[in-house]
């Protein structure tokens, strides 16, 4: 691994202090893709190798969960995935986060892994992993996906690049309508994770609004609505350690079988965790089965622009819909 | 970047002066000789590099020993009782659940955290446990069948 300075960081405007300080800097969480990154040797114009890595395990009470019915679900970014997968808070109030904080990896990479890396992770497009492949996202004027190898990649909303966001918790956060709270420069901010996500038209070079100097510090989820169901698939091409071929979270809330409210998330279909609102509109006040999910599907899955390699995503998609969707009157 | 370190592996004080960017499984290879923790595709996708941090399982290749001053860090080297192997190790012996033995290292402490947290897995439970080893000789079925006989003992 090419060498780099390795900082502490003692509390997060500290942490966001030495951001600022040096351009190239980087964060380290659970270091579990960082390092990968730096290993990988991956550089461009747009994507500078890190020469300083500033550790925010050392900052302290940062690794938490705390459950209150008024005020929510507060989760310490530094948190593992291990033990947000394993609180029985969070699996009694919000199945859907607790399945997919297991769903990602390994166990020995839940165990280090963050919830707030998970969510700052950045893409697999293995052409970005690739060194020798400066494309778009690394400050380039090319996407090697276009006429490549693109099985993996986006059926929506792709322009310029086409990766897919990687984070199991991403869909399953913005399902819950949770917010991501941020330190900066300027102190303290709120985003809801609905617009905290960005695509490639908006800025190729990142996935999320947070700049270089913003740290995600803690992350909330309010308190479930009555009567509120919320579940999370993973469609896998190996049956573990594997990442999503396409994924969902739904959280709804179900009154004798009818839908009140609810959103819809897929993963694995965009370069951001996709809000499925024609599903949502499409279920709206309806008494749920196989046809009203199918519908909802359908009405998603008709802005689809699968590439070469990929139509069979389109497929995955409309039935994990169906599927995600009536297990919640089941 | 060098720095002095710390490390606490298999019940052992090291002092160590290395860079800072040095893997831990670079540190215990390298640095400590225990060469027993192997390496693979540094990039967290096989598992052999598997060692434990306070008896849970992570992965060396992907972890910065810098970090894990003052933790319990035990490696394969620390599995048997001196000359005693561990019931793991003899089961893997006696069932021949190593092939090339590349993965059996990190299969080794894997399934060590299983059975000291769960004595008597199901097999659900243990393919969920291995589920970050990858081994391509043995298609599993040896592996699994050696953990349960080493329950059993
Ligand atoms: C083999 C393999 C398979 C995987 N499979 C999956 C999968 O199926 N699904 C899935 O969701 N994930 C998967 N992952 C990703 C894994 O879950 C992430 O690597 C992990 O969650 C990242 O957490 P970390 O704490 O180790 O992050 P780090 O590696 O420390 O950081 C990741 C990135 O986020 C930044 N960062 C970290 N914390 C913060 C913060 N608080 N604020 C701002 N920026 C921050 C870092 O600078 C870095 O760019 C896989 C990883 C590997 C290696
Ligand atoms: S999809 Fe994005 S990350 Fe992959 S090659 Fe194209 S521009 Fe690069
Ligand atoms: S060498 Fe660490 S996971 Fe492969
Ligand atoms: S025995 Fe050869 S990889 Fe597992």
């Amino acid at each position: 691994m090419r060498s780099f300075k390795y900082y502490t960081a003692t509390s997060w405007e500290d942490a966001v202090a030495t951001l600022g300080k040096y351009k190239n800097a980087q964060i380290v969480a659970g270091g579990s893709d960082v390092l990968g990154w730096i290993k990988d040797e991956l550089t461009g114009p747009g994507a500078p190798l890190a020469d300083v890595l500033i550790d925010i395990r050392t900052i302290p009470n940062t690794s938490y969960i705390n459950y209150d019915a008024t005020a929510g679900l507060k989760l310490g970014a530094l948190t593992t995935l291990t033990t947000v997968a394993e609180s029985s808070d969070v699996q009694k109030n919000y199945p859907g986060l607790a399945t997919a904080a297991v769903s990602p990896a390994s166990p020995s990479i839940r165990n280090v892994g963050t919830i707030g890396g998970n969510i700052m992770q950045r893409p697999r497009c293995w052409y970005l992993r690739g060194a020798n492949f400066p494309c778009y996202k690394k400050g380039g004027d090319f996407c090697f996906s276009v006429t490549g190898e693109n099985q993996y990649h986006a059926i929506l909303q792709g322009e310029l690049c086409y990766i897919v966001h990687p984070s199991d918790t991403a869909p399953a956060l913005i399902s819950l309508n949770a917010t991501a709270n941020v330190m900066g420069p300027n102190g303290a901010k709120q985003i809801p994770f609905d617009q905290f996500f960005i695509g490639p038209r908006t800025n190729v070079l990142k996935e999320t609004v947070l700049e270089h100097n913003e740290i995600l510090t803690e992350i909330v989820v309010p308190p479930p609505a009555a009567n509120t169901k919320s579940v999370f698939m993973k469609v896998t091409q190996r049956g573990v350690y594997d990442f999503a071929l396409v994924s969902i979270a739904v959280a709804a809330q179900i009154v004798n079988g009818v839908w009140q409210d609810g959103r819809v998330v897929l993963g694995g279909v965009a370069p951001t965790p996709y809000r499925a609102t024609d599903a949502e509109a499409a279920l709206k006040g309806k008494k749920i089965d196989a046809n009203v999910a199918l519908q909802a599907a359908q009405d998603t899955l008709v802005k689809a622009r699968p590439m070469s390699q990929n139509a069979y995503k389109v497929d995955i998609a409309k039935n994990i819909i169906v599927q995600a969707v009536t297990s919640l009157v089941s | 970047m060098k720095t002095i370190l710390h490390l606490r592996v298999n019940g052992q004080d090291h002092e160590v002066y290395v860079a800072v960017h040095k893997t831990l499984l670079e540190v215990l290879r390298e640095d400590l000789n225990l060469t027993g923790t192997k390496h693979g595709c540094e990039l967290g996708e096989c598992g052999t590099c598997t060692v434990l941090v306070d008896g849970e399982p992570v992965l060396s290749c992907l972890a910065l020993p810098i970090e894990l001053q003052g933790r319990e860090i035990t490696t394969v080297e620390g599995l048997a009782d001196g000359a005693t192997p561990h019931p793991l190790q003899t089961a893997f012996a006696e069932l021949g659940a190593a092939q090339c033995g590349y993965c059996t290292p990190g299969v080794l402490m894997a399934s060590k955290t299983l059975l000291d947290h769960n004595p008597h897995p199901s097999r659900d439970e243990i393919k969920h446990a291995l589920a970050g080893n990858l081994c391509r000789c043995t298609g599993y079925a040896k592996i699994y069948e050696a953990v349960e006989l080493a329950s059993k003992t």
